[in-house]
């Protein structure tokens, strides 16, 4: 094999890995990009129907309900100008309480309600999801110190 | 007045560091070997001072010194004395002394362990070294002073969050950012190659063992992390693909792929720019994910705009360091030629795909885990990446890997032709599949395409690792440490891919809801809530549960998950109660008080996920066999002959 040839051959190997790469990229990338939309997109009908997104605001002080004795709950999420009720059956996280910020994972349902497989509220306690903290224009809380 | 000696100590170090660069470099170029000492004075200088800052901040945490805000914020007064020490680098300020800390510790071993190296060429490894040194000692001084004071001072800190209070946790940051820093050295290594603008085998047999180390640090501490995931943030998830989790994973990945390139290259002349590329990137990564987690990129790109002065640096230090080392690999590299060829089934040929597999899914990992950044530094929307997305890309590469890896251990160097080898494979592929359905199809009672495909490869691996050493004591050949350092690590890969295939494929995970009494069953297993109580720990009061675990109404165990909450406030958190088995963990995590008596648990059945860790401490103890071989430490007379031989052709 002549140099010239053996080049030819690596950039063809090459080219072929990096469309192999981006083929699966592609693929891989369809089903799982998950869009975030705070409670007042969803109302004005930004939110994908069918499709599972992301869901975030502050759970509304009092909202949350449960059925005793079983895994369901039920509480509202809000942007302080729309709110959203959202149901799930699990665990909560040991971050959720009203009147902080959390980010549901799901779809919504033709009634308008938010049905979640995930709750998500993140590990730093004074820390406030940012997504959240944006779509509220608020500025992320630095940790305050006395 | 300590705090304020610490911040002494680090702008001398900063100084120290300035000198070290400036007469390294200068002194290479010169050829002026009193420069060049002198660079080598300020390596010792400069460790000095900064392990004399380090020392202060540890005090003034020891002290409970809440005057300065950064012990202030990270502790509290109530906190045991092992996390106060661990709270020194529990946040931005002060991990950034502790990477400042590793980086001196690496370059004074440098000084100190390559003395057979050219004093030209070690200086030059100094001097860029130094060069890092100066970018982060600058960026803490100018925008992360841990020493900064707090007016008035404050009565009481805030107290380390809590998460943070776990031994797996406190020493996972030092050990994880041996390994990132560690790679400063292969990236030194490379650029001063590529000053010289010349490269041979001896250069590729200093770097191995160096490489080595940081990438064993690195593979323990990532293991560590996945631990502690896995029983301290309270779910059992093991790998979560998080961003913080990628920051330390792709350094790892192409940390792997350079040390496979740098056998290449010592061994066969080949793969040279290549070889240093992959240092150059090894080492990039580690500074993109110690600056995508401790700056609060990855948390929201506007963060920055709360500390511009912060995102400016250290987008200016990424630039320099990265861009630069590009720009000078982009000019030097095309000197460097590797002449020799070798035969598409030769080890050269397999250890080439396993850089391609480990790269591309090196790219895809980086493309998923900076895509949601870009996406929103654009404003084009708010977007995640789901785990869906890593584990394809992720899997779709290691799968042929993990099946190539088997033959291409056992491939020679140079020849094309397996022969003798041949029989030994089919016999290890056979017994691999055969294992596989058995484990399937007995332990688990079930037979799935992908379950058996990654059973099968497990065992492939480890049987095709072990053929190594018993076909070379059958034929009473010596192991020397590099082989079994390689059998060892190659045999963790396997153990790990065990584990991975198991925990994925049979895990089982159910929410409950029970009264004091009420049992449960997961996977055969019958967990019952025998008792709620009310207990006292050092810092925090919890409910604590008795889940008594049975089978077949034997008693197997009888679990112990907690609900604590701090003295210091915030929020409760989750201790779960784990049996740990060899076939299977059993996990109960408490949820919440729903009334009428209920709580809620998380009941979890988790097979083989033990050897998931363990193959990672394997291949963690792999490392330290290779990077302890003789031949590394006989480098003194090595170099003699080497430089004029260059390559021994073959040898292994």
């Amino acid at each position: 094999m002549t140099p010239r040839r053996k080049r030819l051959i690596a950039v063809i190997a090459i080219l072929a890995g990096v469309g192999a790469a981006t083929a699966l990229a592609m693929l891989a990338f369809q089903d799982n990009l998950l869009y975030f939309y705070n409670p007042s997109q969803v109302m004005a009908g930004e939110a994908p129907k069918g499709r599972t997104f992301r869901i975030g605001g502050m759970v509304t002080q009092g909202s949350l309900e449960r059925t005793a004795g079983t895994l369901k709950v039920r509480f509202v999420v809000t942007d302080y100008k729309h709110s959203i009720p959202v149901n799930y059956e699990g665990l909560l996280p040991d971050l959720f309480r009203e009147g902080q910020g959390i980010i549901a994972h799901g779809q919504l349902t033709e009634a308008g309600e938010f049905v979640a497989d995930e709750v998500l509220a993140k590990h730093d306690e004074n820390y406030m999801p940012p997504e959240v903290a944006e779509s509220l224009n608020m500025p992320t809380p630095a940790r305050p110190v006395e | 007045m300590i705090p304020e000696l610490g911040h002494f100590a680090l702008i001398l170090a900063l100084l120290l560091s300035i000198a070290q660069c400036f007469f390294s470099l200068n002194g290479a170029a010169r050829g002026n070997a009193a420069w060049m000492a002198a660079g080598r004075s300020a390596v010792v200088g400069q460790f000095v001072f900064v392990a004399l800052a380090f020392g202060a901040l540890t005090w003034a945490f020891v002290d409970r010194d809440f005057s300065v805000l950064y012990v202030a914020t990270n502790s509290n007064s109530q906190l045991p004395l092992f996390y106060r020490v661990a709270a020194v680098w529990g946040a931005h300020e002060g991990s950034l002394l502790l990477w400042s800390l590793c980086l001196a510790g690496w370059t004074l071993a440098v000084a100190a362990f390559s003395k057979s190296l050219e004093a030209p060429f070690q200086s030059r490894v100094l001097g860029i070294l130094g060069l890092i040194s100066i970018g982060f000692q600058l960026f803490m001084l100018m925008t992360s002073n841990p020493f900064e004071r707090l007016v008035p001072r404050a009565s009481e800190g805030l107290d380390l969050n809590p998460l943070l209070q776990d031994f797996a946790l406190a020493v996972h940051p030092p050990i994880l950012y041996l390994g990132y820093v560690g790679f400063a050295v292969a990236f030194a290594f490379a650029c001063a190659t590529l000053l010289e603008g010349r490269l041979d085998a001896a250069w590729a047999r200093w770097t191995r063992p160096w490489t080595l180390a940081a990438w064993l640090f690195l593979t323990i501490g990532i293991a560590l992390g996945s631990w502690w995931a896995y029983y301290e943030l309270g779910w059992g998830g093991w790998w979560f693909w998080d961003p913080v989790e990628n920051a330390s994973f792709m350094p790892w990945l192409a940390g792997t792929a350079l040390i496979h390139s740098l056998a290449v290259t010592e061994k066969r002349g080949l793969f040279k720019s290549w070889t240093l590329l992959l240092a150059v990137s090894a080492f990039s990564l580690s500074l993109l994910g110690t600056f995508l987690v401790r700056s609060g990129v990855l948390i929201s790109v506007h963060a920055f705009a709360t500390d511009p002065a912060r995102g400016v640096f250290i987008l200016a230090f990424l630039t320099a360091v990265i861009g630069g080392a590009l720009l000078l690999f982009a000019w030097r590299a095309p000197r460097l030629k590797s002449a020799a060829g070798f035969e598409p089934t030769s080890r050269e040929s397999f250890l080439l795909f396993n850089n391609a597999f480990l790269v591309a899914a090196l790219g895809l990992i980086l493309l998923g885990t900076l895509y949601p950044l870009f996406m929103d530094a654009l404003e084009l929307g708010k977007i995640s990446v789901g785990p869906p997305y890593f584990e394809l890309v992720f899997l779709v590469p290691m799968l042929p890997l993990l099946a190539l890896l088997g033959v291409g251990m056992n491939a020679a160097w140079k020849r094309g032709f397996l022969g003798s080898v041949r029989n030994r494979l089919y016999l290890a592929g056979a017994l691999a599949v055969i294992g596989s359905l058995l484990v399937g199809g007995a332990a688990y009672g079930e037979i799935r395409p992908m379950t058996t495909l990654g059973f099968a490869l497990a065992l492939w691996v480890m049987i095709s690792s072990l053929s190594i050493p018993l076909a070379r004591l059958r034929a009473r050949q010596p192991i020397p440490g590099a082989v079994l350092g390689m059998v060892i690590a190659h045999f963790g890969v396997g153990l790990a891919t065990l584990g991975i295939t198991g925990v994925q494929s049979f895990k089982i995970e159910k929410d409950v809801a029970l009264a004091v009494g009420d049992g449960a069953d997961v996977a055969g297993y019958d967990f019952r809530l025998a008792a709620l109580r009310d207990l006292r720990g050092p810092n925090f009061i919890a409910v604590e549960a008795d889940v008594v675990v049975s089978r077949d109404g034997r008693p197997v165990t009888t679990l112990h998950p907690q609900k604590r909450l701090y003295d210091s406030g915030g929020n409760p958190m989750t201790e779960a109660g784990i049996e740990v088995g060899a076939a299977r963990d059993l996990f109960a995590a408490l949820g919440d008080d729903l009334g009428q008596g209920r709580w809620s648990l998380r009941l979890q059945y988790k097979p083989l996920i033990r050897y998931v860790w363990l193959g990672a401490l394997l291949i963690a103890l792999g490392g330290g066999i290779a990077a302890l071989d003789r031949r590394y430490r006989e480098r003194a007379t090595v170099r003699a002959g080497a430089a004029s031989a260059s390559v021994a052709p073959g040898s292994r």
